[in-house]
């Protein structure tokens, strides 16, 4: 039993080790397509576009792990949550890297234009999108919940900044017509990093399932207390 | 999605609220009531202070390693264990609220009630038929020969037997595969018309086809009893039963929904052996 349970052990720690690899792969495309906008660094952007190639397999490749360890050990209690958290954090991060393109794209449409203004709530979507994905990987390996926790509060932030460089960018449109089309591609792009908010967030809320076993998604606002 | 202040407060509420659900909920009905109950072989205490409420017309599974005392407490809901000189037993065993252990019991009218199938196969080296016949005969439940055929009938299809060995009911029990003496069992069991089935690890001594016919028959029984059962295996137990206990060295550890206790466990203990940590 204690062989198995070894064995079961460092497969588990395989597949966490191929998850942050994708974790860090993922945060660095959403880092450098946020990088190539701001420096209209069109070589850059493109090695984003075309890049998208090792996430996929690494999708491929936890998910079948995930499968095999299921399927072998039929795993209980954490270790099952583990691999179900797994499964799902695999999901998010690949969700991850079509963002990253995403953006790369809206990002190569923009600079073909002169500049609508100079970027300052986008580059900070970017940091706090990348943050957050890194404490909620963190939050996975460290089996972190007030890592996790610090995560979900997080997402307000990018959720208020997405906002406001929507009614920033819609000024801007109602002032001069001429610049909608790259106004658009911006605000396509604050979209694109609130969502990767909500994948982290997505992690984190697994990760504290998996540590926990408590489901905090979709729970309802709670009665205000005096 | 709420906001996360909001969703963290109310994750602090789920959590406190989430420890006092450890045991089952209590306002379900309940078939067998152990209070207090201890056991000692000799001078060995096998089990101790047991108090659980398991409930009709469901499966619940006994897990823990060995010698933990599942298979002893078990025994102790029919009073097997009397036939061991020198066991000793305090506490209550209430059935249907009458204490099994209390003054005026007739141990062979309870057996009926509480019939048990046990891990190897021990058919009578008789018929099939007969292996059947033989709890009614002895019981003054024969009746007339036509009643008779028609009880063993009802036995052997309640336990899915029926169909494989109708051509055969007057060949030696002890010609049939291991799954089928099994099943033979659990027919001999039910003839009598018991309310309550133990079970101590029926299929462990047999293949995976076979085991997988007991855990169907198992899942279809629970319709008409009472069952508990004994299982080393704990996908087993995850498969076939609603409620599970954990016992360890000889006490009741956790019990609860099976569901709960094979994704979330409250006791690291439990968590510990379901995930093969010990044991």
């Amino acid at each position: 039993m204690e062989r198995v349970v070894r064995h079961f052990q460092e497969e588990l720690e395989a597949l966490q080790a191929r998850l942050l690899e994708m974790g860090g792969l993922a945060e660095e495309r959403v880092r450098a397509a946020v990088q190539g906008l701001v420096t209209r660094d069109t070589a850059a952007i493109e090695r984003v576009i075309r890049g998208d190639e090792p996430i996929n397999e690494l999708h491929i490749e936890v998910d079948s792990r995930c499968f095999t360890l299921l399927a072998l050990y039929q795993p209980m209690a954490t270790d099952l949550r583990s691999i179900v958290a797994a499964v799902k954090i695999n999901t998010d991060l690949e969700r991850v890297g079509d963002l990253a393109v995403n953006i790369a794209e809206a990002a190569q449409r923009y600079i073909n234009h002169p500049p609508v203004k100079k970027l300052i709530d986008i580059p900070q979507m970017g940091e706090i999108a990348q943050l957050m994905l890194r404490d909620s990987l963190d939050a996975f390996v460290q089996r972190d919940t007030t890592l996790a926790k610090q995560v979900l509060s997080e997402d307000d932030r990018l959720d208020s900044l997405k906002t406001l460089v929507f009614r920033d960018l819609l000024a801007c449109m109602l002032e001069d017509g001429t610049i909608v089309e790259p106004a658009l591609d911006l605000i396509l792009i604050s979209r694109h990093l609130e969502r990767i908010g909500d994948h982290a967030t997505n992690i984190a809320e697994d990760v504290i399932f998996m540590v926990s076993a408590l489901d905090v998604r979709h729970l309802p606002p709670a009665e205000p207390t005096e | 999605m709420s906001d996360p202040a909001t969703r963290l407060t109310a994750l602090g509420a789920l959590a406190s609220r989430s420890s006092q659900h450890q045991h089952p909920p209590v306002d379900r009905p309940v078939k067998i009531h152990a209070e207090s109950l201890n056991f000692s072989y000799g001078s060995t205490r096998a089990l101790t202070d047991i108090s659980i409420r398991i409930h009709p017309n469901v499966v619940t599974a006994f897990i823990g390693p060995s010698g933990c005392g599942k298979s002893t407490f078990l025994r102790t809901l029919n009073r097997m264990n009397d036939i061991i000189p020198g066991t000793r037993v305090e506490g209550k065993v209430l059935i249907d609220g009458t204490d099994i252990y209390g003054p005026g019991i007739d141990v062979v009218a309870l057996r009926r009630r509480v019939g048990m199938v046990f891990q190897k196969s021990n058919p009578f080296p008789k018929s099939i038929f007969d292996n059947i016949a033989y709890g009614l005969r002895i019981n003054g439940m024969a009746g007339t020969r036509s009643e008779l055929a028609e009880r063993v009938e009802e036995s052997l299809r309640q336990a899915a037997l029926w169909d494989e060995v109708k051509d055969r009911l007057q060949t030696s029990a002890l010609a049939m595969s291991g799954g089928q003496q099994q099943r033979l069992c659990i027919a001999r069991a039910l003839a009598v018309r018991p309310d309550i089935l133990l079970m101590d690890e029926p299929a462990s001594a047999l293949d995976p086809i076979a085991t997988q016919r007991i855990e169907e028959l198992v899942y279809d029984l629970k319709k008409t009893y009472t069952i508990v059962i004994v299982t080393h295996n704990m996908q087993q137990a995850a498969r076939v039963s609603d409620f599970t206990a954990f016992f360890w060295l000889g006490r009741l550890v956790e019990y609860d929904r099976t569901d709960k206790m094979f994704t979330a466990p409250a006791e690291k203990v439990t968590e510990d052996y379901v995930t093969g940590r010990f044991g």
